[in-house]
């Protein structure tokens, strides 16, 4: 999709450039971007969740032509954006509670197509519902499925940092294996968070049949906002999971935020891929491949792998289960999965990894 | 008042309230750090800046940043052996920048265009003499004139350039280019006045009402060696040969003609002479590796089928051959004789060993120091021990190379400048180095350098045609756009976006960006993802 920018000094992954006419730079390189998320907020520093909902946020701004309301879960980004009566949003924003904001995205959609044929306005406003890996794959997962189930109008976006991270990082079901969180501590014969649990929510969403399902890194802006602004381009239920480090969460310095998560993307950990009604449509390939221990070590969440003390068993397989992504979802060579890749779970299950 | 939903007591408000630049304890600053390739360069020409306009197809306005150091691109472009390239940071990630050929694209642009230096806004009525119209004199009087002076120069030759004139051979410098940039010079209002053999300085100042001289009369004598001969051979030294060869396109040397000397200027007299049909063959005492001639230019001359006898010394000449001893290198690299002869047919010998500093005219000044081939300078202000004489070029102790004739040219301007005004011209402190390990190489694409064509292999053996061809423009962009712009601002708008509290301001193109520190929280995700290391966290003072 990017091929056509040939531009030899700085690629086509710096987020603007002074060569390129501004029609193909990204829409955070323009000065009258619409800056959703401003200023004054109080995420941590170096917030991967802030970064991706301003990125997010303002090319779906972008995409509806200001037409856009947001449903938010508790969590975080609700948290930080919104402490009453301030707000950094600057867009029709409702907080939901922590688990019903897909059926409150339901709702305002509904509304908001009524409302519109009440007036006689054939410009439907559009909704995104959003929260964290905890309000979607866990507590919200019903209301999220019944949105998929009815193919709702609604984008649902899933900020993933791997855990409850407001609540003081406990661990969700997105959270990977072996990482170390409140709730997951250093302890038995596999310290961190347990092999075989967890679910692949955008596999999940994507047995739904729904029109968009998409993967996305704060590490690839060109590669977010064109999802994002694809899947505003469909009607129905859609779903973006965009992986958001959190410095606090993981234990990684506040200014490492793009490059773990660079290199969540570099390594295979985490697939970054699009689907369409299903099936795999395109997917990211890796431009660089690393080996998972460069991912690994800038992460205290880890620390307990990498250090001296590290078991190199259970780097191999948590090596074992990148190299398991970057074969199954075709994240190197040329190719786009013919068939829906197995999540991951299933493999360290079947004990294969 | 507005109309509150139930249990709503206060009206909604901005975040923008919440000032979180207190949260601070690093601060981002933007650092201007120096290129490598900037620091190499011997005319200190700001490469990276001018690449940067070159990149953006401004070429004229590139052309303008680069000629503020360096008055002769076009020629530069041609004969610099741009050790800049060496130290390019690209050369880590793939190939380096093909620096000197973008210099040449812009020089030649300037020339097909037209375009012409701007004439100083103020005269201040000084009068400087500058004595040898080469690189290191036309350099400084370009810089000379540009503050505003009145510049003349004269020059013993019949045609100003120097050794751009009549040491350089025509095929790595066409005349018609060294002309342009002359007379661009002269078009500024610097009067050159030729066929004038400087006997006596002192004297020219005082007629002339000089207010400073520069000295630039360069290294013009042909180091000699005795090779014991018989009379009927041929001794000859190179700048005449290479001095003959530019009047007057021919010269009788003979088919076999031995070149002795491993430098620059012995491989410019094989590859001069192989062009007049000779056979020549480079007979050197060391080995490739200690080589001193520039590679790319020996790589030439092997190419057009020059032969080279390595560890070889002359110790003597007969009438068609030359008495070879055969020498080994010792452990720090140096050529010892090994008692072994051989005889090597040749009609003819060049002597290209080395050039000295005609001092004779210098020794005449009372207090005018001067050492071994070399006038004595302060390296700060390039002036000799006579106040208001000032040198530069070959005839001062350093590199002896035209980039570094044009370098020291404009600081010996620079140091007249000061002392005309009664002050003493101090150096600007260079910025700290922009390294490799500073850069985000994942930012940055692989693409390969252009290499310029050369001229076919037989056409260049026969005729005195320029060998290096230019880029076209297409290439030339290409390759500038290939600059990782060390340690300065490229505008690739990472810094802005990348800032999870929207902290950084973009002014717009050409302006760069501004911190809003009422904002910033001091994350570094900036620092860490610019590109090219051109922001910096320091401790917030609290
Ligand atoms: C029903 C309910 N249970 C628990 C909470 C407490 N709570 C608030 S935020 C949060 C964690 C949010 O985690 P996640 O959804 O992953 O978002 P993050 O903070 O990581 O962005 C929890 C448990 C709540 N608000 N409501
Ligand atoms: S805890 Fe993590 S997700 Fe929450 S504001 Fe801080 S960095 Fe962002
Ligand atoms: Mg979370």
């Amino acid at each position: 999709m990017l091929d056509a920018i040939k531009f030899y000094q700085t690629g086509s992954k710096t987020v603007g450039n002074r060569l390129l006419n501004p029609s193909m730079r990204s829409n955070q390189a323009s000065e009258s971007r619409p800056n959703t998320l401003i200023s004054g907020h109080r995420a941590c520093q170096g917030c991967g969740e802030a970064l991706g909902a301003r990125y997010a946020i303002d090319a779906a701004m972008r995409a509806t032509n200001g037409q856009l309301m947001i449903a938010n879960a508790t969590g975080c980004l609700e948290v930080f954006s919104t402490p009453y009566p301030e707000s950094a949003w600057r867009l029709p924003w409702i907080h939901s509670l922590f688990g019903n904001a897909a059926a409150v995205g339901s709702g305002l959609a509904v509304a908001a197509r009524v409302r519109a044929k009440k007036a006689g306005n054939t410009n439907v406003p559009r909704v995104i519902a959003q929260g964290g890996d905890g309000g979607t794959t866990d507590i919200g997962f019903g209301p999220l499925s019944g949105m998929f189930e009815r193919n709702d109008d609604v984008l649902y976006i899933c900020y993933d940092n791997g855990a409850y991270m407001n609540t003081g990082v406990q661990r969700s079901s997105a959270t990977p294996p072996a990482a170390r969180t409140a709730t997951t501590q250093l302890v038995g014969s596999e310290p961190g968070a347990d092999w075989g649990k967890g679910k692949n929510v955008p596999l999940i969403a994507m047995a739904h049949g729904i029109p968009y399902v998409a993967t996305a890194s704060v590490a690839d802006l060109r590669d977010l906002e064109y999802k994002v602004q694809k899947a505003m381009s469909y009607h129905g239920a859609r779903y973006i999971q965009i992986l958001v480090p959190c410095p606090l969460g993981w234990g990684c310095a506040s200014s490492s935020t793009v490059t773990v998560a660079r290199l969540a993307m570099e390594t295979g950990f985490y697939p970054i891929f699009e689907a369409e009604y299903g099936k795999v449509t395109s997917v990211r390939k890796i431009t660089q491949k690393q080996p998972v221990i460069n991912f690994l070590k800038l992460q205290r969440r880890y620390a307990h792998l990498t250090g001296k003390k590290g078991d190199p068993k259970v780097l191999a397989r948590i090596q074992a289960m990148c190299d398991e992504n970057i074969k199954s979802f075709g994240l190197i060579g040329d190719e786009v999965p013919e068939t829906v890749p197995v999540a991951i779970q299933a493999l360290e299950r079947n004990q294969t990894v | 008042m507005m109309n509150k939903s139930f249990a709503a007591t206060l009206n909604p408000a901005t975040s923008l309230a919440n000032k979180t630049g207190s949260w601070r304890t690093l601060r981002p600053i933007n650092v201007f750090k120096l290129p490598p390739c900037n620091k190499q360069c011997p005319a200190g020409e700001n490469i990276q800046q001018w690449l940067y306009f070159a990149g953006e197809g401004d070429y004229e306005h590139a052309w303008r940043v680069l000629t503020e150091n360096n008055p002769l691109p076009a020629c530069m472009g041609r004969v610099c052996y741009h050790t800049c390239e060496s130290k390019c940071n690209r050369g880590f990630l793939d190939e380096s920048v093909g620096i000197n050929s973008v210099e040449r694209f812009l020089g030649d642009y300037a020339i097909e265009h037209n375009l012409s230096f701007k004439k100083p806004t103020r005269e201040t009525g000084k009068r400087v003499l500058i004595i040898g119209s080469g690189p290191a004199g036309l350099s400084a009087a370009y810089q000379l004139r540009r503050f505003g002076h009145t510049v003349h120069i004269l020059e013993m030759a019949a045609e100003p350039g120097g050794m751009m004139r009549y040491g350089i051979p025509v095929y790595r410098l066409p005349r018609n280019i060294l002309d342009a940039e002359i007379k661009r010079l002269t078009d500024m209002g610097i009067t050159i006045e030729c066929n004038h053999k400087v006997e006596d300085i002192l004297k020219e100042k005082e007629e002339g009402h000089y207010d400073a001289v520069i000295l630039g009369m360069g290294a013009s004598i042909s180091t000699n060696v005795d090779i014991p001969q018989g009379d009927t051979t041929h001794v000859l030294n190179a700048l005449t040969v290479l001095g003959d060869i530019a009047s007057h396109t021919d010269i009788e040397v003979g088919r076999r003609v031995a070149v002795y000397g491993g430098g620059n200027t012995a491989v410019d007299v094989a590859r001069s002479l192989r062009r007049l049909g000779a056979e020549p063959i480079i007979v050197y005492r060391r080995n490739r590796d200690k080589m001193p001639a520039n590679e790319e230019e020996m790589d030439g001359a092997i190419e057009e089928g020059i032969q080279v006898k390595w560890l070889s010394t002359i110790t003597n000449a007969q009438k068609d051959s030359l008495k070879i001893e055969k020498m080994k290198l010792n452990d720090q690299g140096w050529p010892e004789p090994t008692g072994e002869y051989e005889d090597l047919p040749a009609d003819a010998v060049v002597l290209a060993i080395g050039q000295n500093v005609d001092l004779s005219v210098c020794k005449k000044v009372e207090g005018l120091q001067t050492e071994k081939d070399a006038v004595t300078i302060d390296k700060e202000t390039m002036q000799t021990t006579v106040a208001g004489i000032f040198a530069a070029g070959d005839m001062v102790p350093g590199t002896r190379t035209v980039t570094a004739a044009i370098g020291m040219g404009k600081h010996a301007a620079r140091g007249v400048n000061a002392y005309l005004k009664g002050e003493v011209y101090k150096r600007a402190e260079k910025h700290e180095d922009a390294k490799f390990e500073d850069m985000h190489p994942w930012y940055y694409t692989d693409a390969p350098k252009t290499v310029r064509p050369q001229l076919e292999l037989a056409r260049r053996t026969q005729t005195f045609d320029e060998v290096q061809h230019g880029l076209t423009e297409e290439n030339a962009i290409f390759e500038a756009r290939r600059c990782l712009s060390c340690g300065n601002c490229m505008e690739c708008d990472n810094c802005y976006g990348v800032c999870p509290d929207s902290a950084v301001i973009k002014l717009g193109p050409g302006k760069g960006y501004e911190f809003n520190y009422d904002y910033c929280k001091g994350c570094g995700v900036c620092a860490q993802e610019c590109p090219c290391g051109h922001i910096k966290m320091v401790p917030e003072k609290i």
